[in-house]
């Protein structure tokens, strides 16, 4: 895809984030999505793209009174909203469409309107994973850990930074839904869930959602706010089934999206000013540095003990607080693009002085799929 | 109320041979009769080569652990929490989850690479699940 082709004119979350027992989830749809089209200053009327995922794209255009010509129901987990961001900017670009909506929302905690997740028996998953006491995330992401410590010499220590680091940068953000600070003894002595991990090395759960809008580069600057533009972009997918990824060592659809992306934004590691990789749990910013190849991973651990990636470092990362203390409604990815597009806006609560690329990094399921954006505020 | 079970698989044609197997005490993989590539789970074609010519065969049943977590919360049914769910390394090549039995279920008895081998559970009349103890000897 061609660099810059696209921009982002339009981005908002709901109007709560946390806990909402007044919306259903298909109601957080659309305030996210008003929400939305106020910013980029449009009427529902003009979009003719829509993308989003678990629910269907004609749940939320029937709902919203939307009649698109172009449509993506992509639905591989919360780095959906990377795919459909890379899907649309193409779409756009083969004038299939001239302005996309994406709409992510999830009640994640208070279930209102929401399909409980449930894994077949007779699908590979339930013949071959569930019956071995695999129940949600926190049982299945952080399988691979112990195998990865042991590979590349990381610590429990430098596990449990992640959390304390990001916990630094949600004291920044007012919309944060944990702020007080944290040790890595207050990590190593929290609940443990599914060892390696406690607690507070597991995102929170909650409800929200969130909304993009893209059009053309060449419309974007009659728009109000400043545009962001999309320089790379890169996807893949590899297996529903943690137990078969084709190692713990790395995640094979982290580096295929990642490079993919790079090579497309035609950037080097140097250019990049502002990251975030979904962090549904804490070892994902590790596999992230490492296949996105800012390091080799045995040094992804050290890097983070050491503070690079924390307020004042030389590479922030998940400025928002990230999955594990800002939100995490079940599908994440929004919410780390959003950061992404605040960041290019030069508008975020923990703003990043100066700028000019940031890389968002999205992963589905449990490594099941991946999404890459790297934008830029500068054409 | 009746007792929360452990979720049971449902066999499809394709994966058939794997719970017969499990049932007769034999765990069962399948191997490319063009590219000899062994893989899991079942499925009637190579997915190395594509190949439709492939082969079912009795693994070995031994194998090395690969990874794990012991899970604590919240626990799936039919099971008591801290439980371990493994990651095992058989022997010809392919992975599989697993559970880890005749052992504590603590870090300091589930040491990553350690010998295991397999054993099994019934779960009912037709479906018996393969498990994995440390490799005796
Ligand atoms: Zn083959």
């Amino acid at each position: 895809m061609r660099r810059n082709q696209v921009a982002v004119v339009g981005a908002a979350e709901t109007t709560e984030l946390g806990i909402i027992p007044t919306m259903s989830q298909i109601q957080l749809h659309a305030d996210a999505a008003l929400n939305a089209i106020a910013d980029a200053g449009l009427k529902l009327s003009d979009i003719d793209g829509f993308a989003t995922a678990v629910e269907t794209p004609q749940q939320i255009c029937h709902y919203l009174g939307i009649t698109p010509t172009w449509v993506d129901g992509t639905s591989v987990g919360g780095c959906s909203f990377m795919l459909h961001v890379r899907h649309a900017a193409a779409a756009i670009e083969a004038g299939l469409c001239k302005t996309v909506l994406i709409t992510h929302a999830e009640s994640g905690k208070s279930m209102i309107g929401k399909q409980p997740r449930s894994i077949a028996p007779d699908s590979l998953q339930g013949q071959f994973e569930a019956p071995f006491g695999v129940y949600g995330p926190p049982s299945m992401f952080p399988i691979p850990v112990l195998r990865y410590m042991k590979t590349y010499g990381i610590t429990h220590e430098q596990l449990a930074m992640v959390a304390v680091v990001q916990r630094e940068w949600a004291a920044k953000n007012p919309r944060a839904m944990m702020k007080d600070p944290i040790t890595v003894d207050d990590v190593l002595n929290s609940r443990m869930i599914a060892y390696p991990f406690r607690l507070l090395q597991c995102c929170l759960v909650t409800d929200g959602g969130g909304a993009l809008i893209l059009t053309s580069a060449d419309r974007a600057k009659d728009f109000p706010q400043k545009p962001v533009y999309i320089l790379g972009t890169g996807e893949s997918v590899e297996t529903p089934m943690v137990s078969q990824m084709e190692t713990f060592n790395s995640s094979r659809a982290f580096k295929v999206a990642g490079p993919l992306a790079f090579k497309e934004a035609g950037i080097s590691h140097a250019d990049v000013d502002h990251l975030m990789i979904y962090d549904a749990f804490a070892h994902l910013p590790l596999f992230g540095l490492g296949d996105l190849g800012f390091m080799p991973h045995a040094e992804t651990g050290p890097f983070i003990a050491a503070g690079h990636t924390r307020p004042g470092g030389k590479l922030p990362l998940n400025t928002n607080g990230g999955g594990l203390s800002y939100m995490h409604s079940g599908m994440y990815g929004m919410y780390a693009l959003q950061e992404s597009v605040r960041q290019m806006r030069g508008i975020a609560p923990a703003q990043v002085p100066g700028a000019k690329i940031s890389v968002c990094h999205g992963v589905g399921g449990m490594f099941a799929a991946s999404g890459t954006i790297i934008f830029t505020n500068e054409r | 109320m009746a007792e929360a079970k452990r979720a049971r698989p449902k066999p499809t044609p394709e994966t058939q041979h794997f719970w017969d197997g499990t049932k007769a005490g034999e765990l069962r993989l399948q191997r490319c009769d063009a590219c000899a590539h062994v893989y899991f789970p079942p499925r009637p074609f190579c997915p190395s080569c594509a190949s439709r010519k492939v082969s079912v065969f009795k693994a070995s049943g031994k194998g090395t652990l690969y990874s794990y977590v012991i899970n604590h919360r919240p626990a799936a049914p039919g099971f008591t929490p801290p439980y371990a769910i493994a990651v095992v390394a058989l022997e010809e090549g392919p992975r599989l989850m697993s559970n880890i039995t005749g052992c504590p279920q603590t870090p300091e008895a589930l040491e990553l690479d350690m010998a295991l081998e397999v054993t099994f559970e019934a779960l009912d009349e037709q479906i018996t699940l393969p498990l994995f103890r440390p490799a005796k000897g």
